[in-house]
């Protein structure tokens, strides 16, 4: 059992993961699920589900970065919600505010509509592709990261986005000729 | 297209830019996890409570001293036999019969276990 100075520790450590990572797993929550309502109680539980294996996971991790794990608990948190609802996230996520860009000149408007273009083809990739792209872009995460999160190997995670990318470039590409990808 | 977002990774990049949560957000994790927290020190507290009232526990609290004991006794009675039984020439040149070798044996054992329980409790 743990004595009361390792508890604070733990506690202290904890805090000081939550305090790193918060942004990390609320954008990757925000980008899975597609609104800030489900991203913010996805977040949470994420947070909660960590605080209760905390200790396990920072003795295993043999002092390596928590953040795959982490983004772990989340991925495995998104996949229940997606089963428990049945439903796949929603496409209209740039009207939730992730792009702010001001409209005032035809240049400034076609880059938002080119982020818009770019989404759409993100929310229509396999699940492991799209997560390996939001972990990759909007987390930064390297391969060796993503590999621990998505539980692959780094080859496997090297290949995933490189075919993410090339699947997207694709959807993308037919979008703005008007063909459609799907 | 604009020229800004030429290559792919770089407009992924724009598209996918991490997002600043709210600041309801945090207040809020950060409640659930003091409550959390709190929630959890009292129920060790409570659960450590309940073991202690809980008879079936008794036993085993009570284990721990009582080898103690056994295991400290042990050793004081050997230590005991075992000083005695250096002066055993000694006596056996002394005595006057096998009663009175008995005695003095017996004697000699009294006060290496004196000395013993002496050393054991300085502060007596």
């Amino acid at each position: 059992m743990a004595t009361a100075p390792d508890k604070a520790k733990l506690d202290a450590d904890f805090s000081a993961l939550y305090k790193a990572h918060l942004k990390d797993v609320y954008s990757y929550s925000y980008y899975r699920v597609g609104n800030h309502h489900d991203a913010e109680d996805l977040t949470e539980q994420t947070f909660l589900q960590a605080y209760r294996h905390f200790a396990r996971a920072q003795k295993e991790s043999q002092g390596r970065p928590l953040r795959p794990w982490l983004i772990r608990i989340a991925h495995n948190l998104a996949a229940n919600y997606y089963r428990d609802r049945s439903r796949r996230p929603q496409t209209n996520i740039d009207d939730a505010g992730a792009i702010s860009t001001p409209h005032t000149t035809e240049g400034l408007v076609q880059d938002r509509d080119d982020l818009a273009r770019i989404l759409r083809g993100v929310q229509q990739l396999p699940d492991d592709r799209r997560e390996a792209l939001i972990m990759r872009f909007a987390l930064g995460m390297d391969n060796r990261e993503i590999a621990r999160a998505l539980d692959r190997t780094d080859g496997a995670t090297k290949v995933l986005i490189h075919r993410a990318i090339r699947q997207l470039e694709d959807i993308v590409h037919a979008d703005a000729n008007g063909t459609g990808a799907d | 297209m604009s020229a800004q977002f030429q290559d792919i990774e770089t407009r992924l990049r724009a598209a996918l830019a991490p997002i600043e949560p709210p600041t309801h957000l945090k207040q809020r994790v950060e409640t659930t996890l003091d409550n959390l927290v709190e929630l959890a020190a009292d129920e060790l507290e409570a659960w450590e409570l309940a073991a202690i009232k809980d008879p079936r526990n008794w036993p085993r609290a009570a284990v721990g001293p009582a080898a103690a004991v056994v295991v400290g006794g042990g050793a004081a009675v050997g230590l005991v036999l075992l000083r005695t039984q250096r002066k055993r020439h000694k006596r056996r040149a002394a005595s006057r019969g096998a009663r009175d070798l008995l005695a003095r044996t017996l004697r000699d054992a009294g006060r290496e276990a004196l000395k013993v329980f002496d050393d054991l409790t300085p502060d007596r």
